[in-house]
């Protein structure tokens, strides 16, 4: 085994239950804003994943956001989508990255442009998701870029890459999680869970397949505020499973708010039981301010500390 | 084939503008014919409406049509050359390779385009077609069971689909069939599934559009 590349990676190695959460960059230029939101999440979390215009919205830079939020104190994922940026910029981005300390990426493919504001724009895709992760691989552990250029000074990077246990064809998303970790993914993030019987079953299949010895998979948990934001998600968010039972139990509750962190907490408690699963990757979208309050729940607070 | 889509009338309306008094509506005899889009019988019922059009205005003009077997080849312009020449203005129905060459051929004429070129397809319905190909330089089909991962996923993946598809169907929209199942269900039918971990190389774009316009030449027939 190779040096860790990152804080992240260090407590995986050490055996941590590790807590990651989200944070979405505005749209538009406010440095104090994510400043304000990283501060909330210190000591609370072990690493932040920054969005790179996520659902095709433009929002300022997922690694200017990673880097305004780690002077904060927080260890930093960012997010590299392929949908915006060919292989130069994917390679140029990641230099820059490793550069300004920012040591963990999520690769993404990135939802299409037809979900955002955008749906005339020209997509890139230059390369998928799994050649993006081989490429990064390459980059940091044997010093080389795509084109066989060798670096006398490679970043450092912890890889990723993003799954989703509950897409169709079940065995084709399988397939595809094993390539992303034959490329060179070192973590997995997976979908947002509601769907915990779907989600135990792919786990075995994962354990079947020995993918969990391989990489660190984090459980998506996806705290929603309302019955409307499940909804949402049902309808409109591609590759969502949200049980019509859940929908049920948020409409007839008097305190959305409650139980969705009650709910947020049965799910990572169920989890963290489930051979293979490393840690949690809380992704409150639109409602960040819910994370310090749901991890202490959980039991999961203070984080632990590592040389 | 290339499919093809006619401009709305008060497009072409608009486009063709007033500063002419002879009009030659020129229809091209293969793929757009095939996709209803500029054979004979759409120059013709162009034609009618337009006649009627300016009629109404009692704008006085002439209004001619023609269509030839291809015009991507010079031989087949010149078919109708001087026809060509004897009117203000042409309206072609081919595709945009059809629309110019015919500039090439007469760089005197103003020439306008009637349909909107939309893409590479097979008829899959009556009155419906469907993309199948982009002209990517460098088929890999072979790798795919024969399923385009280029033309057909909505991204252009080549290492397995996005986690987007539902029911088959891409993320991007209910209408489109999910490339990466169609791709899928292919390559379990011929037990081929295990082929899905080979991992696919970034594609050399050179070939396609990225590379600058492209140009073929078949040494064997070509002379200087
Ligand atoms: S691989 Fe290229 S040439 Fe072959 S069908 Fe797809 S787009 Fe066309
Ligand atoms: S849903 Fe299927 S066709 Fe659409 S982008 Fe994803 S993999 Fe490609």
């Amino acid at each position: 085994m190779s040096e860790p590349m990152s804080l992240l990676q260090k407590k995986l190695e050490a055996g941590h239950f590790v807590v990651c959460s989200e944070l979405g960059p505005p749209i538009g230029a406010n440095v104090d804003f994510i400043k304000k939101k990283a501060r909330k999440l210190v000591g609370y979390v072990d690493g932040v994943n920054v969005t790179d215009n996520q659902t095709a919205i433009v929002r300022m830079s997922s690694i200017v956001a990673a880097h305004f939020a780690r002077e904060e104190g927080l260890e930093m994922i960012i997010q590299a989508t392929t949908r915006d940026r060919n292989r130069i910029g994917l390679q140029s981005d990641i230099l820059g990255a490793s550069s300004l300390g920012l040591n963990n990426v999520l690769c993404l493919t990135g939802d299409h442009q037809s979900f955002g504001m955008d749906p005339g724009s020209k997509n890139v895709f230059d390369l998928d998701s799994v050649q993006l992760i081989r490429a990064v691989h390459n980059m940091v552990h044997k010093g080389v870029l795509l084109n066989g250029k060798e670096m006398k000074v490679p970043p450092k990077m912890f890889i990723g890459a993003a799954a989703n246990p509950f897409g169709d064809p079940f065995e084709m998303q399988m397939m595809k999680v094993e390539k992303k970790i034959e490329a060179g993914a070192q973590f997995i993030q997976t979908q947002a869970i509601y769907n915990l019987d779907k989600f135990e079953y792919w786990m075995e299949e994962v354990r079947k397949r020995g993918i969990h010895e391989k990489a660190y998979i984090m459980a998506g948990i996806l705290p929603a505020k309302s019955v409307k934001a499940l909804r949402m998600m049902k309808t409109d968010v591609a590759g969502m499973d949200v049980p019509d039972s859940l929908i049920e139990r948020m409409e007839k509750c008097e305190d959305p708010e409650e139980e969705g962190v009650k709910v947020a907490i049965e799910i990572i408690e169920r989890v963290r039981k489930i051979e293979g699963i490393r840690g949690i990757h809380l992704m409150p979208v639109g409602w960040e301010k819910i994370t310090p309050e749901i991890i202490e729940r959980a039991g999961l607070y203070p984080r632990p500390e590592v040389e | 084939m290339i499919v093809g889509q006619q401009k709305k009338a008060e497009e072409i309306i608009k486009m063709l503008g007033e500063d002419w008094d002879s009009l030659l509506i020129a229809g091209c005899g293969t793929c757009v014919t095939v996709s209803l889009a500029g054979g004979e019988r759409e120059v013709e019922a162009l034609a009618n409406l337009l006649k009627i059009y300016y009629g109404k205005k009692g704008k006085k003009v002439t209004i001619s049509t023609d269509t030839v077997t291809r015009q991507c080849d010079f031989e087949f312009i010149d078919d109708i050359g001087e026809k060509i020449e004897d009117h203000d203005v042409i309206l072609s129905l081919a595709c945009g390779v059809g629309v110019q060459h015919l500039v090439e051929r007469h760089p005197q004429k103003v020439v306008f385009p009637g349909l909107n070129t939309s893409f590479y397809g097979a008829t899959t319905g009556v009155g419906e077609w469907a993309e199948r190909c982009v002209g990517c330089g460098e088929c890999i089909l072979d790798r795919f069971g024969g399923v385009c991962p280029v033309a057909r996923c909505s991204k252009s993946l080549l290492n397995g689909p996005c986690g987007g598809a539902q029911d088959g169907k891409c993320e991007v929209d209910d209408d489109i069939d999910c490339g990466w199942e169609l791709i899928y269900n292919r390559l379990k039918d011929l037990n081929l599934l295990e082929s899905l971990l080979v991992f696919e190389d970034p594609k050399d774009w050179q070939h396609y559009r990225d590379g600058g316009p492209r140009k073929l030449i078949n040494k064997e027939y070509y002379n200087e």
